[in-house]
């Protein structure tokens, strides 16, 4: 089984903090990091590759930098990685995007079949959960997203049987390969690399290709010029006016603080109180 | 080429480049439509929500807003149109067919890209659900237009009489305005509970306009084998909550979520937590609040053990009141709750659910 698993660098937002005073972002040092929803779609291709034998290919776009993510992959256990890097690539939105990970991916099946494609559900940074059906539509790939639990594969009859999350319940999907799944977070739990993987990692030179490599032979479909969307301001949030009012907790036990903080609340908001227990 | 440069929301504002260079006349494209999202029979608030900001943009630019349908030969799906009209549709797109019962990707995206070709709407409004966003991005594929998500604020750009489409990114710690200069339907997606709800209009009616959906069963890849409605207990109806516990981190391990429960049963209201905990799986994944989970706007929060990162705001802000217990006294969450107290959730989440359930009691016996 050969499955491609889409990830992206992202900086750690949890750690992005806005300066109280100026209301800027303060971005130095703040980490990249794999974007986590993707870990929960790598995992899953790494236990269906551990079951049927086979392999994981960990495809990116990004710059350079996006090396360090790749490594993180093998050192997961993932197989072969490759950075996706050129400048036609610059400022690509979701559909330029997945067109140049569509590309690559059909590049790779030509040497080596690809029975399903991983994505994250969404990016934390971009948050747009549109590249992973952007890339289907284009591979023709029946879309699955929001899996909450791969139930079964078999691969002899190119069949697949998912538990997908919808509003109010969860879909029981059968489908064909290839596929294109996205994995709902706290499906499964990433694993620790071995030792093995982990020099694996270490040595390995992550491959890496740009447009030409990719089989992309319509350029002007790649970054800026093939992304539809413009964007046309990018500006700070306006900042909230009023801090939090502290209840005083020294010397209280909790049930002094608890009381405190209630006879506040209703207090300034009296409706609340005729409102709750209801 | 920097890592910001490599999407849409990262990257920084640059001139609109001419495009369509083939001369394509895209003031065909007339009219703004609200994707109806109508699953197992109901319709998602969300849709309406969308109704009423599309009312808006349709007044500013001088035509029509109109609901599309799409769902199976059933009373069900009347009802939705007849919801659309109620809630400010002037006119309603209708696709009713047997492959259209359940949501599935394929027959969903080519009964829509089928209505959009044949009826050219400028403007084209989806619910970021999960229904919603699986549509939209498959549809914005097919149909090659631009797509912009979660939006906070939808505008008409006098100059160009474009979309002028604000989303947070960065994790909320930005925002940005995204245009589609040259691409119809613009296309966007909005949260449940970002817009405000419009009024209903009972009895109000309009046009439905039926189109024939051409899509067999026997085209269809994907089948459903069964449906599993979440128990009334998993039943999160986070976003719509008036009162609503959540916790994070600072609770320590997953057996002391049950504090928040307990809290939020008192309260009358719902629970969630942030990204980490339910990332470890210690509540169900549509539990999570923030920019990467729901949007709440309940009448009061109450987020124990939560930093408060940016992500997390985002989804909050919309709260009445705010309040926060966190360890931490430099933790973000104070500066943007209403009321701090700076403790062990722990000992502070059990001490005001007593409190709660003693006035309470007091409040029952004085009636």
């Amino acid at each position: 089984m050969h499955i491609v698993v889409c990830i992206k660098q992202v900086p750690d937002s949890a750690q992005i903090r806005v300066h109280p005073v100026t209301n800027t972002i303060m971005r130095q040092g703040v980490p990249t990091i794999i974007n986590p929803y993707d870990l929960f779609s790598l995992e899953e291709a790494l236990r269906l590759r551990d079951q049927f034998g086979g392999k994981v290919t960990v495809i990116t776009m990004g710059p350079k930098m996006a090396i360090e993510a790749l490594k993180k992959c093998i050192s997961y256990g993932a197989d072969e990685a490759i950075l996706l890097t050129d400048k036609v690539f610059a400022g690509s939105d979701t559909l330029a995007t997945s067109f140049a990970l569509a590309s690559t991916i059909a590049k790779i099946g030509e040497t080596e079949k690809v029975d399903m494609v991983f994505c994250g559900k969404q990016t934390i940074d971009g948050d747009t959960a549109q590249v992973g059906p952007g890339i289907a539509r284009r591979l023709g790939m029946q879309q699955l997203t929001y899996v909450a639990e791969v139930e079964k594969v078999d691969l002899d009859k190119g069949e697949i049987v998912v538990h997908r999350r919808s509003e109010g319940g969860v879909q029981v999907l059968a489908t064909k390969l290839p596929c294109l799944v996205t994995m709902l977070e706290g499906s499964n739990e990433m694993r620790y690399g071995t030792m093995d993987d982990l020099f694996r990692a270490a040595r390995y030179e992550v491959i890496e290709w740009d447009h030409k490599a990719a089989g992309i032979t319509a350029p002007n479909q790649c970054g800026l010029k093939g992304s539809p969307t413009v964007v046309k301001k990018v500006f700070a949030p306006p900042p909230k006016a009023v801090k939090a009012q502290m209840v005083a907790t020294e010397g209280k036990s909790p049930r002094e603080v608890a009381d405190a903080l209630l006879d506040g609340l209703f207090a300034k908001h009296p409706k609340l109180e005729t409102e709750i227990g209801q | 080429m920097s890592a910001e440069d490599m999407d849409q929301e990262q990257s920084t504002p640059v001139a609109s480049a001419p495009r369509r260079a083939d001369g394509a006349d895209l003031s065909v494209y007339h009219g703004v439509w609200v994707f109806i999202e109508l699953e197992r029979g109901k319709v998602h608030p969300v849709s309406w929500e969308l109704l009423g900001e599309g009312r808006k943009l349709a007044t500013h630019l001088g035509v029509p807003v109109s609901g599309v349908v799409l769902g199976p030969d059933a009373p069900e799906t009347l009802a939705a149109c007849d919801g659309a009209f109620e809630y400010g549709a002037d006119s309603v797109y209708l696709m009713r067919d047997e492959v259209l019962a359940d949501y599935r990707t394929d027959p969903y995206t080519a009964g829509l890209t089928d209505m959009v070709q044949t009826f050219k709407p400028e403007i084209m409004l989806l619910g970021a659900t999960t229904l919603g966003r699986d549509l939209a991005g498959a549809l914005a594929t097919t149909l090659a237009t631009g797509l912009t998500a979660d939006c906070t604020e939808l505008r008409i750009d006098d100059e160009t009489r474009s979309l002028a489409a604000t989303r947070p990114t960065f994790g909320g710690s930005l925002l940005c305005t995204i245009h589609t200069l040259e691409y119809r339907p613009q296309m966007a997606t909005v949260r449940p509970r970002v817009m405000a709800m419009p009024e209903r209009m009972p009895g109000k009616r309009g046009q439905v306009i039926e189109h024939a959906c051409q899509v067999a069963e026997t085209d269809i890849i994907t089948k459903i084998l069964s449906f599993i409605p979440d128990s009334d207990a998993e039943k999160a109806q986070l976003a719509y909550a008036d009162i609503v516990v959540a916790g994070g981190r600072g609770l320590g391990k997953p057996e002391n979520f049950k504090l928040v429960q307990d809290l939020a049963a008192v309260l009358g209201g719902d629970f969630g937590g942030s990204r980490p905990v339910t990332h470890a799986g210690w509540i169900a994944a549509d539990r999570q609040i923030g920019q990467t989970g729901k949007t709440i706007r309940p009448k009061l929060y109450i987020a124990a053990g939560i930093s408060g990162a940016i992500q997390h705001r985002v989804g909050v802000e919309g709260a009445d009141v705010i309040i926060a217990i966190n360890n931490d006294p430099n933790a973000p969450i104070f500066d943007f709750a209403t009321f701090g107290v700076v403790g062990d959730a722990l000992q502070i989440l059990p001490a005001l659910t007593e409190a709660l359930r003693e006035r309470l009691a007091a409040r029952k016996a004085a009636q």
